[in-house]
């Protein structure tokens, strides 16, 4: 790494750093302010030789000069933008709670700022304790910025009747503005909950950076089905994780799905500290034009007898670039896992591109483990099955290309979700980047 | 409607169809029987386009026009179709989007409006009655988790909503049970009129039973080497078909 690189880097550190420090926040935060403040600057900027920032050169993000975005701000969104859904909705805008778009009476949600006694004991117990900073620089400066948050807390044996539907916009407004968004799930022994994460911007124009953490807590024998869809257009830059523990017979249910923009890096952290713990993810990601768009996925088999089973779509088009790098690290007391990880990609022009990268770590014996990763063909029998019937060649390639991403879909439970995304990727596919 | 003159095609470098000639005229259904491997399939790959399937030699005009010089697509949508022996799933893309599809296309080159989706739902229902599968299989993936007679039901009904003018049939009825093989023939005979023509390929006279042939022709190592009424289909159930092969030889 040259100085002039290292400069930035350190300027874009500071600078993001001066605006965390701008935010106010309850006080009862401030610990862990501070050290994600100390944790971030201390922290080397990830450059090309950093193995988990390799193929995701964070250029785009040291060149932003950003702002704070501080107004609150309402956005008046296309009828259809958001699901219709009987939900605990609560809908952020640039970061800020909007209360008008938002319908949450429910005891179990609460914002940070709002929680009680009770409800800020369980926040302080988990919030930034779930996350391993160490892993992931982007969580340290998330914890530096924490000042608002979605709580939501299922005691033991409780179902949560309605999904959680938490939505965040960007609009044009937030011009080359910062936004840090939390949310922290804890669900007691055999509790259940729907977790649905909506994040969209309103216009191409938005050129915002977003810094998005959500961790959860399963205990013993609880469930969440949790929905993560990023439909931010063209020019965002947004950096997400998601990062989950799991404790004895929890089952995590999730799915994900991410169309591209200058800069999209998102990462699942599941780990399996209980024995019998079950997760499954699926995902899909749909990059075209120049965007750049990065899955990286880990799983922490701590425990014996637990199940992960992880399938992972892409179809890359025009000069796109896609990273998925699915790692599963099995530990010495993890007997009897049972993980698969399949990662299948298409790609739609010569200069699509992508990076696919499944790490299998093994250190116990009695496992049993597969993964595969391909840049795959369209079916020329279905090919020619379609075109007898009378499609053209373009209408079948994109039939095929949307069938391959749709089988991931129609399993989805949340049928709101399903229609949702059926809707709009008959528009992007429309649009003729991903006829393969 | 199909004239065939001297036909030679090439599948992975081995020389499949020879010298191959058919004329099958309007309202025409001709039944086409033969050892496995003698090139039936090939006939139908060949005449719907099928890449990897070369044609050597020879001529195919349909309706008037040269069928070797039409894309895969336009031949469909001039009134070309073929039932596949195996039809394909195609998981991820719904039945009924598949049709729909199809059927625009058809219409779209006969100069016909498009089908509202509410009118083609119903169409579609309605047809999917009539070969016995339930609309339930409109909303899944094409041939997806089919059985072997569904797929041969879900291949009628795309001959019915598309209303071809000649219909090859690729041994639709093998694996069928009795009831599936009369939802079947009751498709074809309800379809049969004076200007649609059908080419029926079967390996059993069981078939014939029920949609009855004009014509029976006899397709060995690439060539028809025997042609006659549907008597012959007889001929050929209680005789087999070494008799012929041992003529030709
Ligand atoms: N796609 C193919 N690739 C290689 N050989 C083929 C292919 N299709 C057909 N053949 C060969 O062509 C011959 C005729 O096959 P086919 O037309 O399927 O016969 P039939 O339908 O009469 O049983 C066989 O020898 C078969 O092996
Ligand atoms: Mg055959």
């Amino acid at each position: 790494m040259n100085h002039t690189v290292d400069k930035v880097a350190g300027d874009f550190q500071r600078q993001a750093l001066q605006l965390a420090g701008e935010q106010i926040s309850a006080p009862w935060l401030d610990r862990l302010r501070f050290e994600g403040s100390e944790q971030w600057l201390a922290a080397a900027w990830p450059g090309r030789r950093t193995e988990l920032w390799k193929y995701t050169p964070l250029q785009s993000l040291q060149r932003g000069n950003f702002s704070r975005w501080g107004a609150g701000q309402r956005c008046d969104l296309a009828g259809d933008a958001l699901l219709s859904l009987d939900a605990i909705r609560l809908v952020f805008v640039n970061g800020e709670f909007d209360a008008e778009a938002s319908a949450c009476e429910a005891v179990e949600v609460v914002r940070f700022s709002q929680a009680s006694a009770e409800q800020r004991a369980i926040i302080e117990a988990h919030l930034g304790k779930i996350v391993d900073t160490k892993r992931h620089l982007f969580a340290s400066l998330s914890n530096a910025w924490v000042h608002d948050g979605v709580l939501v807390h299922v005691p033991r044996n409780v179902t949560l009747e309605k999904p959680v539907y938490l939505v965040h916009v960007s609009t044009p407004e937030a011009e080359a503005a910062t936004v840090n968004q939390r949310a922290l799930i804890v669900l007691e022994e055999s509790a259940s909950a729907e977790l649905i994460e909506h994040f969209i911007s309103d216009s191409q124009e938005q050129n915002g950076f977003v810094n998005t953490l959500t961790e959860i807590s399963l205990g013993a024998n609880a469930k969440l089905e949790h929905y993560r869809m990023n439909l931010e257009e063209e020019h965002l830059l947004h950096i997400g994780g998601v990062h989950a523990v799991l404790q004895r017979d929890a089952r995590y249910h999730g799915f994900t799905l991410a169309e591209g923009s200058t800069l999209k890096r998102l990462d699942y952290q599941i780990c399996h500290r209980g024995p019998g713990a079950h997760a499954d993810l699926n995902g899909v990601y749909l990059p075209r034009n120049n965007q750049l768009l990065d899955y990286h996925t880990n799983v922490e088999h701590e425990a014996p007898h637990c199940t992960t089973s992880e399938v992972f779509r892409g179809i890359i088009a025009d000069s796109a670039r896609a990273v998925f790098n699915g790692r599963i690290h099995i530990h010495p007391h993890a007997q009897k896992t049972l993980a698969e990880l399949s990662n299948r990609n298409l790609l739609t022009s010569d200069k699509a591109e992508v990076d696919t990268k499944p790490e299998l770590e093994i250190y116990a014996d009695d496992v049993r483990c597969a993964h595969g990763a391909t840049v795959a063909q369209l079916d020329q029998t279905a090919m020619f099955y379609l075109r007898s019937r009378g499609l053209s060649e373009t209408q079948a390639r994109t039939m095929l290309s949307f069938g391959f991403v749709n089988e991931l879909l129609q399993e989805l439970p949340r049928e709101e979700v399903r229609e949702h995304l059926h809707r709009r990727l008959h528009l992007l596919f429309a649009r003729e980047h991903f006829s393969a | 409607m199909l004239d065939i003159r001297n036909l030679n095609a090439r599948v992975e470098g081995a020389d499949i169809l020879r010298n191959l000639s058919l004329s099958i005229k309007p309202g025409e259904v001709h039944a086409i029987m033969g050892p496995n491997g003698a090139g039936k399939s090939t006939l139908g790959n060949v005449l719907s386009g099928r890449p990897g399937y070369e044609v050597t030699s020879g001529e195919v005009s349909f309706r008037g026009k040269d069928l070797l010089a039409m894309e895969v697509e336009e031949r469909a949508r001039e009134g070309l179709f073929l039932a596949f022996q195996y039809p394909v799933e195609i998981p991820g893309v719904s039945n009924m989007e598949f049709l729909k599809a199809a059927v625009d296309a058809r219409r779209k080159h006969l100069g016909l409006e498009e089908m509202s989706s509410f009118d083609f739902m119903k169409l579609a229902r309605e047809t999917s009655k009539r070969v016995n599968l339930d609309a339930g299989f409109l909303k899944r993936g094409v041939n997806e988790g089919f059985s072997g007679g569904e797929k041969k039901r879900n291949e009628i009904m795309q001959m019915m909503l598309l209303e071809p003018s000649l219909c090859i049939l690729d041994e639709t009825d093998s694996g069928l049970d009795i009831d599936a093989l009369q939802v079947v023939a009751a498709g074809v005979n309800a379809m049969r009129d004076s200007e649609r023509s059908f080419i029926v390929v079967t390996h059993y006279q069981r078939l014939l039973d029920f949609i009855v042939p004009d014509h029976v022709h006899v397709l060995a190592a690439g060539r028809i080497v025997k042609s006659g009424g549907k008597e012959l289909a007889l001929e050929l159930e209680a005789k087999g078909y070494g008799w012929l092969e041992d003529e030709v030889a």
